[in-house]
C-alpha cells in the first residue's frame, strides 16, 4: 500500500516538477511547484515525520508560494506568455543535466548504504527538546542563530522592497 | 680665534629669505627693503668684525695666518670620505666675506631706489637674500662638496635674478642659456671633485692644500695613476676648472654672461660682476695649492692660458657693443681672465706668489669699481630707460654725481693711478712679466683695449651729443647715489691696502713694491687708450665709423661676437640634436615606447575578446558551475572506480 | 521506512527533482522563474537530509533539525529575493535575467 502511495507520488512530484520549470505561464508554474512541494510532504508523512510534513506545508506551501504568487501578481500580468531559451541551450541543458542524473544515480547505487530497519516514530516533543537543548548535542545555539537571520532577512527584505520614498504605495510587498 | 660668530654671517641672509618668500604677499614692499638691508647690515658688521679680528688681532701666529675650521659631519661613505658641512677661516675667505658683504650691502641700498614701484619688490629682495647666503656659504665652504652645494645654490639664485622680468621672452630666454651652459660646466666640476675623492679619500681642503715640509703637495702619492698622459688629479683639477669657467665666463663657456644682462641692473652689479662671476677664480685661488704642485702645475698653466685669451677675447669684443650693459659684462669677463691669468703665472712661496695675491687684490678691487660702473649704468639706464649707446649723451648736466662715480670707477679699471686699478693690476702684470712673457704682452694690449673701451662709453654716456630725451633725465635719488659715493670712495683708497701683507699663497705676508718701469709702460698704454677714446668719442664725429670700417670683417665679427653663440647653436641643433638625439628620440619612440605600448594594446585587445565571458547572466555562471561540477564528479568516479 | 521501498528508490526521485531544479535554473529567463526552480532544488535536498537521517540513523535527530534550519533558510531567502526582484522591478520596470546585465558595471 505504502510502496503504490510512494510511486504515486513520485511520478507526480517529477511531472509536476516538469511542468513547473517549462510553462510559459508564470502562475501555473507556481501552482505545479505547489503540488511538487505537497508531494514532498507527502513522502515525509510516509516516512513518519509527521512534525516536518507540517512545517512542509504550513512555510513551503503556506507562505513561500504565497509569497511568490504575490509578487508574480505584483510583477506581471497572469497570461503573460514567458520567453523560453533558445531550444538549442534547453537541449544542451537537458543533456547537461540527464549526464548529471546519471552520474548521481550511478554513485548512488554503487555505495552500499547501511540500512538499520526500523519503525521508530519521532515525536515533536523529542524534536523540540532537541532543537533546543543545550547538553550535548543539543541545536539552540543554530536556533539562534537562525531566528536572528530571519529576523534581519525579514527587516532586510521590507527595506529594499519599500525603495526610496517612505510614502510609497508599495507597502503591501511583504 | 673664536669663529663660532662667523655662521650667523650666512645665516642672516637666509632667514631673511625666507622671511621674505614666505610672506611675499603679506610684507608692504616698503617694509621687506628695510628687512633686506637691516639683516644685511648685521651680516655685514659680522663680516667686517671677523675681518678686523682676523687679520689684525688674533688671526696670526708665527707670522702666518692660521687657518681656522669649525664643522660637523654630514655625511659619512667610509672611515676616511665624509662630507662635512661648516666653516673654514682664512685669508682668502675673510677677504671675499668683505668683498661680498660690502657689494651686497651697496647693492641692497641702492635696489630700494633702483626697484621702486616694480610688482616683485619684495620677491626681488628675498632672492638678493638668497644670493647672498649663498655665496657667503660658498666662501666659507670647508671641502669640495659643500663649496659645489653653494655653487649651485649661486647658480639657481643667478637663474632667478636673470628671469626676474619673467614675462619677457628674452630674460626667460637669458636665464635658461646662464644656467644651462654653467651646469654644464658645472657637469665637468662635479666629475672632477668625484674623482678627487674616489682618488684622494677626502673632499677637505684642508687635507688636499696640505703641503709637505719639502715644499710639495702631500698629494702626490695619491697622484700616481694616469691617463692619457696626465696623472688623474691633473685631470680632476682640469674638470674643476671647467666648473669655475663656466661660472667665471671663461673662454668656451662665457656666452651666458652678456644675456644675462636681461637681469635688472643692481643684479648684474651684485651677481655678474662683484661675487658670483669671482667664484671660479676664488675656486682656483681655494686649490691652489693643488693646482701648483700637482704634476708641477701643468693644470695652472691652463688656467693662465685660458685667462689670458679670455681677456683678451673679451677686450675686443667690449669695443664693439652698443648696449653699455653689455660692454661691462665683456669688460669684466676681461677682467676675470686677469685674475685668471695672475693665478695661472703664480707661483707659491713668498714673494714668487705674487700672481695669487695681485688676483686677490684685482679681485677685490675689481669688485669695487665693477659694481659702481653697474651701478653708476643702472642710474643712467634708470634715468634715460635704455640700455643704448645711441639713447645716451650730454648725461654730465643732469647727471652730477653719476658722471664723477663713473668717472671714478673708469678711470680706477683703466689703471690710472692712484686709483684702485691700478694697484692691482700692476701686479698682475708684474707677475706676468716674470714668468711668462707673451701673457704679459697680450695683458698690457688689453690694458689699452679696457681704457679705450670704458672712455668710448663714458663719453659716449656723458659728453658726446646730447640726445633728444622724452623728459629730461635727472640724478637719482639718494638710496641710489650714496651707494654710488661710497664705492668710489672705496674705488680710489682700497688700492693702498697693504695687500700682500694680508692675502698670499703661503699665508705669510710679505712686502710688495711698485715696478716703476712696468707700471708707467702699463699707465702710458693706458693713457693711450683714453685719449684714443677722448678723440673719437668725445665730439661725435665720424672718426669711429671711419675706422671701424678700416676694420671692416674684424670690426664685424667682433661686433657678433665672433659668433660664439652661432657656433654653439650649429653644434647643438644640426649636430647634436639632428644626429645623435633624433635618431635616439627615434628609436625610444618606436622600439622601447613601442615594445611597453604594444604590450598594452595587446592586453586591451586580449581583455576585449575575452569580455564576453562576465555577461553579467546568472545563469551563463551557474552552468559553468554545474558543467565543471559534473566534469570534476566524472573524474573523480573514474579515478576512485579505477 | 516505507515498506518495499529501498533507499535508493528515493534518492533517486530527489535526484530527478534535483536536476529538473537545475534545468529550470539554467533555462528559464525570468527571476521569478529561477527562484522556483530554486526552491525545488533546495526541497530535493531536504528530502535527502530526511530520508538517510530515517533509514540509516533512525535514533538520531539531526537530518530532521538540519531540514528545519534549511526551511527557515530558504524561508528567508525567498523573502529577500522577491523584495529584490520587485525593487528591481520599480526600478527598470523588468524581471527579465537579460535586463538585469547591466548589474554587472
Amino acid at each position: 500500500m505504502e510502496k503504490i502511495i510512494f510511486y504515486i507520488l513520485a511520478v507526480m512530484m517529477i511531472v509536476f516538477a516538469i511542468t513547473a520549470v517549462t510553462s510559459r505561464k508564470m502562475l501555473r508554474s507556481v501552482i505545479y511547484l505547489l503540488f511538487v512541494l505537497c508531494g514532498v510532504a507527502g513522502i515525509f508523512f510516509l516516512i513518519d515525520y509527521n512534525f516536518l510534513a507540517a512545517i512542509q506545508l504550513t512555510v513551503y506551501a503556506g507562505g513561500i508560494i504565497v509569497l511568490i504568487i504575490f509578487s508574480v501578481l505584483l510583477v506581471h500580468h497572469i497570461e503573460l506568455k514567458l520567453d523560453m531559451a533558445k531550444p538549442i541551450r534547453q537541449i544542451i541543458t537537458a543533456i547537461g543535466c540527464l549526464i548529471g542524473i546519471g552520474v548521481f544515480l550511478t554513485t548512488i547505487y554503487s555505495y552500499p548504504f547501511k540500512v538499520v530497519e526500523n519503525s521508530n516514530i519521532t515525536t515533536t516533543a523529542q524534536i523540540g527538546s532537541k532543537l533546543l537543548g543545550y547538553g550535548e548535542g543539543g541545536f539552540i545555539l543554530p536556533f539562534e542563530v537562525i531566528s536572528v537571520v530571519l529576523l534581519a532577512a525579514m527587516i532586510g527584505a521590507i527595506v529594499i522592497a519599500k525603495g526610496k520614498k517612505l510614502s510609497d504605495k508599495n507597502e503591501e510587498t511583504i | 680665534m673664536d669663529i663660532s660668530y662667523i655662521i650667523l654671517v650666512p645665516f642672516i641672509p637666509l632667514a631673511v629669505f625666507i622671511l621674505l618668500g614666505l610672506f611675499n604677499q603679506k610684507i608692504k614692499p616698503a617694509v621687506s627693503g628695510y628687512i633686506g638691508v637691516l639683516g644685511l647690515l648685521v651680516s655685514s658688521s659680522l663680516s667686517f668684525y671677523a675681518a678686523y679680528q682676523y687679520f689684525f688681532v688674533s688671526g696670526k701666529m708665527d707670522g702666518v695666518y692660521q687657518t681656522f675650521i669649525e664643522k660637523a659631519v654630514w655625511m659619512k661613505f667610509t672611515e676616511t670620505l665624509q662630507i662635512d658641512m661648516g666653516i673654514l677661516v682664512d685669508p682668502i675667505s675673510v677677504m671675499m666675506l668683505v668683498v661680498v658683504s660690502v657689494v651686497s650691502l651697496m647693492v641692497h641700498i641702492y635696489s630700494r631706489g633702483y626697484m621702486k614701484g616694480d610688482d616683485g619688490y619684495t620677491r626681488f629682495f628675498s632672492f638678493l637674500s638668497l644670493f647672498t647666503f649663498s655665496m657667503y656659504g660658498l666662501v666659507l665652504a670647508t671641502n669640495l662638496f659643500q663649496i659645489y652645494i653653494f655653487w649651485e645654490l649661486v647658480g639657481v639664485s643667478s637663474f632667478l635674478l636673470i628671469g626676474y622680468y619673467y614675462t619677457k621672452p628674452s630674460a626667460v630666454a637669458a636665464a635658461k642659456k646662464a644656467f644651462i651652459v654653467t651646469r654644464f660646466a658645472d657637469f665637468g666640476f662635479l666629475v672632477g671633485i668625484l674623482i678627487v675623492g674616489f682618488t684622494t679619500g677626502t673632499f677637505d681642503f684642508e687635507t688636499l692644500n696640505a703641503v709637505s715640509p719639502e715644499g710639495g703637495s702631500l698629494l702626490l702619492n695619491w697622484a700616481s695613476t694616469s691617463f692619457m698622459g696626465l696623472s688623474v688629479i691633473t685631470w680632476a683639477l682640469i674638470l674643476i676648472f671647467m666648473g669655475g669657467a663656466g661660472k667665471s665666463a671663461m673662454l668656451p663657456f662665457h656666452i651666458w654672461l652678456p644675456d644675462a644682462m636681461e637681469g635688472p641692473t643692481p643684479v648684474s652689479a651684485l651677481i655678474h660682476a662683484a661675487t658670483m662671476v669671482v667664484a671660479g677664480v676664488f675656486l682656483v685661488a681655494r686649490l691652489f695649492p693643488m693646482f701648483y704642485f700637482v704634476e708641477d702645475g701643468f693644470a695652472l698653466n691652463i688656467v693662465a692660458y685660458v685667462g689670458a685669451i679670455s681677456s683678451l677675447f673679451a677686450a675686443i669684443i667690449a669695443i664693439t657693443q652698443n648696449d653699455i650693459k653689455r660692454v661691462l659684462a665683456f669688460s669684466t669677463m676681461s677682467q676675470l681672465g686677469y685674475m685668471m691669468l695672475a693665478l695661472g703665472v703664480s707661483g707659491y712661496e713668498g714673494h714668487e706668489g705674487l700672481g695669487y695675491m695681485a688676483s686677490m687684490f684685482h679681485l677685490f678691487t675689481h669688485a669695487m669699481f665693477k659694481a659702481l660702473l653697474f651701478l653708476g649704468a643702472g642710474s643712467v639706464i634708470h634715468a634715460v630707460h635704455s640700455n643704448y649707446l645711441k639713447d645716451m649723451g650730454g648725461l654730465r648736466k643732469y647727471m652730477p654725481i653719476t658722471n664723477i662715480t663713473f668717472l671714478i670707477a673708469s678711470l680706477a679699471i683703466a689703471g690710472v693711478p692712484p686709483f684702485a686699478g691700478f694697484w692691482s693690476k700692476d701686479e698682475i702684470l708684474v707677475a706676468a712679466f716674470e714668468n711668462n712673457i707673451l701673457i704679459y704682452c697680450s695683458s698690457v694690449f688689453v690694458a689699452g683695449l679696457t681704457a679705450f673701451y670704458m672712455f668710448r662709453i663714458y663719453f659716449g654716456i656723458f659728453w658726446s651729443k646730447e640726445k633728444a630725451y622724452d623728459h629730461a633725465p635727472k640724478e637719482s635719488p639718494l638710496s641710489m647715489t650714496f651707494p654710488l659715493l661710497f664705492l668710489a670712495l672705496l674705488s680710489i683708497v682700497v688700492g693702498f691696502i697693504p695687500f700682500s701683507e694680508f692675502v698670499t699663497s703661503d699665508k705669510i705676508g710679505f712686502e710688495a713694491h711698485l715696478n716703476y718701469p712696468l707700471a708707467a709702460i702699463a699707465t702710458t698704454v693706458g693713457l693711450i687708450g683714453i685719449v684714443l677714446a677722448w678723440a673719437f668719442y668725445k665730439k661725435e664725429n665720424s672718426l669711429s665709423d671711419k675706422y671701424a670700417n678700416a676694420f671692416g670683417a674684424l670690426y664685424r665679427w667682433a661686433y657678433d661676437k665672433f659668433y660664439f653663440d652661432e657656433i654653439y647653436l650649429f653644434i647643438t641643433k644640426n649636430i647634436i640634436f639632428k644626429w645623435i638625439s633624433a635618431p635616439f628620440a627615434k628609436f625610444d619612440r618606436k622600439y622601447v615606447d613601442g615594445t611597453m605600448v604594444g604590450i598594452g594594446n595587446k592586453t586591451v585587445w586580449t581583455s576585449e575578446k575575452i569580455k564576453g565571458l562576465q555577461s553579467g547572466r546568472v545563469q551563463d555562471y551557474a552552468f559553468s558551475f554545474i558543467a565543471g561540477a559534473v566534469v570534476l564528479a566524472l573524474v573523480f568516479i573514474y579515478l576512485w572506480t579505477n | 521506512m516505507i515498506e518495499g521501498i529501498s533507499i535508493y528508490e528515493i534518492l533517486t526521485l530527489t535526484t530527478i527533482l534535483f536536476f529538473v531544479g537545475v534545468y529550470g535554473f539554467l533555462t528559464r529567463k525570468n527571476l521569478i522563474s529561477i527562484l522556483i526552480s530554486i526552491e525545488m532544488i533546495l526541497n530535493a535536498s531536504v528530502v535527502n537530509f530526511v530520508v538517510i537521517n530515517k533509514y540509516l540513523y533512525p535514533d538520531m535527530l539531526q537530518g530532521v533539525l538540519f531540514s528545519i534550519f534549511i526551511i527557515a533558510v530558504a524561508a528567508a531567502e525567498t523573502a529577500l529575493a522577491v523584495a529584490i526582484i520587485i525593487n528591481l522591478y520599480r526600478q527598470i520596470s523588468s524581471v527579465e535575467v537579460k535586463d538585469t546585465e547591466v548589474m554587472k558595471y
